[in-house]
């Protein structure tokens, strides 16, 4: 179908016209050029997992696999540094956002989408703008406010404090507008005849049919929560409280030279939501093509 | 009981469900944005008890700092340029690539998206540690230059090389997305306008020159705009990849918003910290409105 671009890619200006399935050539340069690009993906990855299996004194040795692979780096990191703990506060910072964004994501998105009301134009406006400012402008004040006697002592170090900037999103907001835009008024106004609540409406109309943007507004959100980093980072100053993010930046200063270790944090750190991206590989894809999310 | 009307009752209950978003957005993102906007005209101390109002000082330290090619805040707004200049083309031209040849394939396809689609959802900064030590002096990739007879590089530890080594990883990593996102662009153009011009006799370089990247232009534009903004809101990758997140060797990788965090919470600069940002917020602004007038172009 494409090799029309195929061309192109190959820079060759003329070629005789082939039939459909045309451009066999195209189709073993693509793979050629696929596998290459595709092994500089991967080698990183299956690096960092061959090196956490090595001990010490192979560590600067060129060979990529261990040549005595040992699990000792595993038991050590997982026994004697705080990186569980660390998993445990990544997992509930962003499974609380995640809940949270995808319930009043898609609760705001149905307001915008399904009622008329006077100051609609000045809220939608307010949250839209709000887009427009990075988080980076915001964590200067965020810490100001956290420091607050008043208000903020109680953020520093806290699963809220690390969390609060993931709680609702303008983004989602605007996604599930779009999504719930698609649920038929008559739905709605039939559920209103029959006595169906103005929240069992949303709850048991809007939201079954919306499960698909809702499904990857969550994922989204999940993996970025899970890898954020500027936030946690400023305003976590114990051990106990950071993230997987600040506390593998953290162990790895700390443990320097010793590659094997820093690649097992690495691994621990990345192994498990690798595999759960290629069960959910498709979903994934499917959803940002769909909404053009970034993670 | 008061009986209200349809429409009032309506209002009622979307203010009701929107409460909770409307108060957030007020007090976490509208207030915040403000207050930045009013720390960014104090001399701004955390420690100090009373802030001094020093109206537009900190922008015009900015802006002295701008004329000074030896300050730290002029080296990050240099290299946050490199890093777009550089970074954003050469991502999206390997992403269309990846992205056709992946159009082109059939057998194995989920395959290899899913090893290009890997790295973007690694954590930034495991993966930096990873490359970190990847590009040590005794590491893997000395290694095997070591096999091809090349002299070893320092990457990392030199002023040259260090910048354009995290440069590398960044693009390695946001590499998966813009592949998507091309992909779903290049599915949407029908295959009917290839057929036509076929019948017409264009050549598939011209096919692609004039059907492929005319349909593809708002997917360019999009993602253009979107990994520019992310490219000058890098942070991550310099942090964990240079020596105690310096931004070093001397300043050679650091960005503005590495500058905004050392000046705000190691130097208590907050002031300061807080103009560069109003200044960051306007440059976004200004490259989203840019592509609000490209898109809306496209339509015309």
């Amino acid at each position: 179908m494409t090799a029309v671009q195929q061309q192109a890619l190959a820079g060759q200006k003329r070629r005789p016209r082939a039939g459909r399935g045309y451009g066999a050539g195209y189709k073993v340069l693509s793979y050629i050029l696929l596998t290459l690009l595709g092994l500089t993906m991967v080698v990183p990855l299956l690096w960092m997992i061959s090196t956490s299996l090595k001990p010490l004194e192979e560590i600067v040795l060129p060979n990529f696999w261990p040549k005595r692979a040992t699990l000792e780096n595993y038991r050590y990191v997982l026994t004697e540094t705080e990186l569980p703990r660390w998993y445990l506060n990544s997992m509930i910072v962003a499974v609380l956002s995640t809940i949270s964004v995808t319930f009043f994501d898609s609760l705001g998105g149905y307001v915008f989408a399904k009622f008329d009301f006077p100051g609609k134009r000045i809220v939608f406006l307010a949250f839209l703008s709000s887009l427009m400012v990075p988080t980076e402008m915001l964590i200067i004040p965020w810490f100001v406010m956290s420091a607050n006697p008043i208000v903020g002592s109680t953020w520093v170090d806290t699963y809220w404090g690390i969390a609060f900037p993931g709680m609702i999103t303008a983004t989602g907001i605007f996604l599930m507008r779009q999504f719930m835009q698609g649920v038929p008024d008559e739905l709605l106004d039939a559920g209103r005849i029959d006595g169906v609540s103005e929240f069992g409406l949303f709850w048991r109309i809007a939201v079954p049919l919306s499960l698909p943007a809702m499904g990857a507004l969550a994922i989204f959100n999940f993996l970025g929560n899970w890898n954020a980093f500027i936030w946690p980072l400023i305003v976590t100053s114990k051990r106990e409280m950071m993230t997987l993010p600040v506390g593998i930046q953290f162990f790895s200063t700390e443990v320097g030279s010793n590659w094997h270790l820093i690649m097992t944090g690495a691994s621990l750190s990345l192994v498990p939501l690798l595999i759960v991206v290629i069960i959910f590989q498709r979903y994934i894809v499917e959803g940002i093509a769909l909404t053009g999310l970034k993670g | 009981m008061i009986t209200l009307t349809p429409a009032t009752r309506k209002t009622l209950w979307a203010y009701i469900f929107l409460a909770v978003p409307i108060i957030f957005f007020a007090y976490f993102r509208i207030y915040p944005t403000l207050f930045a906007f009013r720390m960014s005209l104090y001399d701004w101390n955390p420690m100090a008890i009373d802030q001094e109002y020093v109206g537009l000082e900190n922008y015009q330290d900015i802006r002295d700092d701008l004329g000074n090619p030896r300050s730290p805040t002029r080296k990050a707004f240099e290299n946050t340029a490199i890093y777009i200049g550089l970074g954003v083309p050469i991502q999206l031209g390997l992403a269309l690539l990846i992205a056709l040849m992946l159009n082109e394939i059939r057998r194995l396809a989920n395959f290899y998206r899913l090893l290009f689609f890997l790295p973007f959802v690694t954590s930034t900064i495991a993966i930096s540690w990873v490359f970190r030590i990847l590009f040590e002096r005794q590491g893997y990739i000395n290694s095997l230059l070591a096999t091809f007879s090349l002299p070893p590089q320092p990457f990392l530890r030199s002023p040259d090389q260090a910048l354009y080594s995290i440069l590398v990883v960044v693009v390695w990593q946001g590499l998966g997305f813009a592949v998507i996102i091309f992909l779903a662009g290049l599915k949407q153009i029908s295959q009917s306008y290839y057929e036509a011009a076929r019948i017409d006799g264009a050549s598939r370089w011209q096919s692609f020159r004039h059907i492929t990247i005319p349909l593809l232009n708002p997917t360019i534009v999009f993602l253009v705009i979107l990994q520019s903004i992310a490219f000058l809101r890098m942070f991550a990758p310099v942090y964990a990849m240079t020596v105690q997140g310096s931004g070093g060797p001397l300043n050679s990788t650091t960005t503005v918003v590495l500058r905004v965090v050392r000046e705000a919470f190691d130097s208590n600069n907050m002031g300061f910290a807080a103009a560069l940002t109003v200044v960051l917020f306007v440059i976004i602004l200004f490259v989203t409105v840019l592509q609000l007038k490209l898109t809306t172009r496209q339509i015309d």
